[in-house]
């Protein structure tokens, strides 16, 4: 099948019709989806193709979609529900870490919750307060979730697909600054398992790891590195809950030095426990101490202060630097 | 105490059968009521008392962690849980234990979860779609509404099939009425129009804080502000219990949308065996409720109606041998293995949780042998 050139924004919308289309008990449910096609359009023209049964425009409270969104896969649905901003996801907290992560485990066996929310997070787009937060430690810390972030168009297409397939609850992380950059999405072929971490460049020196947003970061750091002889691999996460350490650690062998960069902060984040976990499997191999770049640990300031709180090029280069200083 | 001039009611408090305009549209459903059905109204409540004694007995005789008193409540729950249908769905509160009985849930799975042995542990299809307790407040009502959704895109509604038309039956108390999900859960059933009715138990203690605390109006004037339709019931009339909720399933199940009844009743107990109700509230609250005590009040319409003194004994002797035998199963039951802790967790492998088994048993067979 062909291969095109699509936004990440476009290649969702893409993604949802296929699944849609295979699965008449796909619904999408959320804030603003139908005529409008979302805030960030990623559900457009959707609502005109299957109709306001199963897209539906949601009255405007969090808790009420992801609740109702349990009851209607209790009958035999699979809802799709778009959360609009990462900072209003907590209205829904309750009902997804009391309930949704825990009714399969409660009912021992005799329940499947295949609930996909989507959420857009990050920053980079010079928004207001609530609107650019990076809220995934919060769900990963929850047994019973799914966590996935695509960096990439075909990741998107492909990963919103295999979400909507999964049979356990999934937060789906959509990185909002990489919704526009357009990339090619092979529509013949996923190429990765929903849960597979996979190096995106290879390199010698340090490895990097990231996910969705940062993993492009990650990719330019690279690309200014290589020109000044430093050689890094760069590892995408892709899977939050659970993380596929394997690629990781083989990568942390040959090259012995490891840092992880996020959005988020890094106080007790996912970045926290790739330090620990790699430290634990790969404690011989390591040359220097496992290194984060992230976020500070204060709230998500004002727009015009993002450029300082979130990491960038110049800042994950100067955490390979330390970790090469060893 | 909170009846008000709108409180529909069918049985007085003495037994005797009390008729208004306002339940003229009710007595159809209670006039074909057959004397077996009348039986098993007062067979049910009597073996749920019994069989809560017990189970509040066993907590205090350390058999379980905590037990949930439904003392008081039964008609509520008796009379409701009949009026559903075999093919309709209910989502209980947590002290619905009368309910699920009705529905042909075992009630040692209840015990089970209060031993401390499991979290639920019971599949909603093979207990008559009774689900799962919820002891998050109100969570379970949206549950229920999406549940409801759900039978109203599967065209399950309004089609005038009694074997087709589908319903869900939500159970709630005046505590929830404050929690945002419970009010979420009305605006989305409005929404969507759910063949959905929602029963408060109005049991007037939200553990030690009165309902006055949670509304300065009655609990069932607000769901007409979300534009559903609300009665207000004398709770402790079986027969009231019941033909609220027969008439309200069937405005449900025919497209007419959410429905929503408000049981006025009262907790007799505590609210688990954790909290003791003297330090919060008076005897002659309590003596009130007494007098209008929901067992006693249809015996004396049975015994009104001529029933014989040997059907009593026949179900006082039942109620002791069902409370008897599920105390000998209590007993019986063992804690599971300690790695089931990882099983269910999802529903497919997931490498975290079998890591983790396999480290507690490694560790467990680490002590094999050793001193």
């Amino acid at each position: 099948m062909a291969t095109e050139t699509l936004t990440m924004a476009k290649a969702l919308t893409l993604g949802l019709a296929a699944a849609m289309q295979a699965d008449d008990k796909v619904i999408l449910m959320g804030e603003d989806i139908g005529p409008l096609g979302g805030v960030f359009r990623v559900t457009e023209g959707l609502q005109q193709q299957f109709g306001a049964h199963r897209v539906l425009d949601t009255p405007l409270a969090e808790s009420g979609i992801v609740g109702a969104a349990i009851g209607l896969a209790m009958r035999g649905y699979r809802p799709v529900v778009e959360i609009q901003f990462d900072g209003f996801i907590f209205p829904a907290f309750d009902q997804i870490t009391t309930q949704l992560a825990k009714l399969t485990a409660r009912h021992e066996g005799a329940l499947q919750l295949p609930v996909v929310i989507r959420v857009p997070y990050g920053g980079h787009i010079g928004a207001v307060e609530h609107h650019q937060e990076s809220p995934e430690a919060y769900f990963a810390h929850t047994a019973g979730l799914r966590l996935v972030s695509p960096a990439t168009p075909h990741d998107a297409y492909w990963m919103i697909q295999q979400a909507i397939a999964s049979t356990d609850p999934v937060m789906f992380f959509e990185p909002k600054s990489r919704y526009w950059p357009k990339g090619e999405v092979d529509l013949g072929a996923a190429g990765a398992e929903l849960h597979a971490s996979r190096v995106v460049r290879a390199g010698n020196d340090v490895t990097v790891v990231g996910h969705g947003a940062m993993v492009s970061m990650l990719l330019d750091a690279a690309e200014v590195a290589a020109e000044e002889g430093t050689s890094i691999e760069v590892v995408d996460l892709r899977s939050l809950s659970p993380i596929d350490y394997a690629p990781l650690l083989d990568s942390v062998r040959r090259t012995g030095r490891l840092v992880v960069a996020q959005e988020a902060p890094g106080s007790v984040s996912i970045g926290s426990e790739i330090a620990a976990t790699v430290t634990e499997k790969a404690f011989y191999s390591l040359e220097a101490p496992v290194l984060r770049v992230s976020g500070y640990d204060a709230p998500f300031p004002p727009a015009k202060l993002e450029g300082a709180y979130l990491p960038d090029v110049d800042r994950i280069l100067h955490a390979v630097d330390r970790a090469l200083a060893y | 105490m909170s009846y008000t001039p709108e409180t529909l009611q069918l049985l007085a408090p003495d037994g005797t059968r009390v008729a208004s305009d306002a339940t003229e549209a009710y007595l159809p459903y209670v006039d074909a009521l057959t004397e077996q059905q009348l039986r098993e109204f007062y067979r049910t409540m009597s073996v749920i008392r019994r069989f809560d004694i017990e189970a509040g007995n066993l907590q205090r005789q350390g058999q379980l962690a905590l037990w949930i008193p439904s003392l008081g409540q039964e008609a509520a729950q008796v009379g409701s849980g009949f009026a559903a249908r075999a093919h309709d769905h209910i989502f209980p509160a947590y002290r619905e234990h009368a309910v699920g009985h009705i529905r042909g849930l075992d009630v040692v799975q209840i015990i089970k979860m209060l031993r401390g042995l499991t979290h639920g542990g019971w599949n909603p299809a093979e207990t008559g779609n009774f689900h799962l307790y919820t002891l998050v407040i109100g969570s379970q009502t949206l549950h229920a509404t999406g549940y409801a959704m759900g039978l109203r895109f599967d065209g399950l509604v309004g089609t005038g099939d009694p074997e087709r038309d589908t319903a869900v039956l939500v159970y709630f108390g005046d505590g929830a009425t404050s929690q945002g999900d419970v009010n979420e859960a009305f605006v989305f059933a409005q929404s969507y129009q759910t063949p959905q009715v929602f029963f408060l138990q109005n049991n007037h203690w939200a553990i030690s804080v009165p309902v006055r605390v949670q509304s300065r109006t009655p609990l069932f004037h607000r769901p007409r502000g979300f534009g559903i339709p609300s009665v207000q019931i004398d709770g402790n009339d079986v027969l009231m219990s019941y033909a609220a909720t027969a008439a309200s399933l069937d405005a449900a199940r025919a497209g007419e949308g959410p429905q929503f009844i408000e049981a006025l009743t009262y907790r007799m107990g505590a609210h688990t065996t954790s909290d003791d109700p003297t330090k919060y509230r008076d005897d002659d609250e309590l003596h009130y409720w007494q007098e209008r005590d929901p067992i006693s009040r249809f015996e004396a319409y049975l015994r009104g109606l001529g029933e014989s003194e040997a059907f009593f004994t026949e179900v006082h002797d039942e109620a002791e041998q069902f409370a008897s035998e599920a105390r000998a199963r209590t007993l019986a039951l063992e804690p599971p293995a300690a790695e089931s802790m990882f099983a269910h967790v999802y529903s497919q492998p997931h490498p975290t949780m079998d890591a983790q088994r396999q480290a507690l048993a490694d560790y467990e067979a680490s002590f094999e042998g050793g001193a």
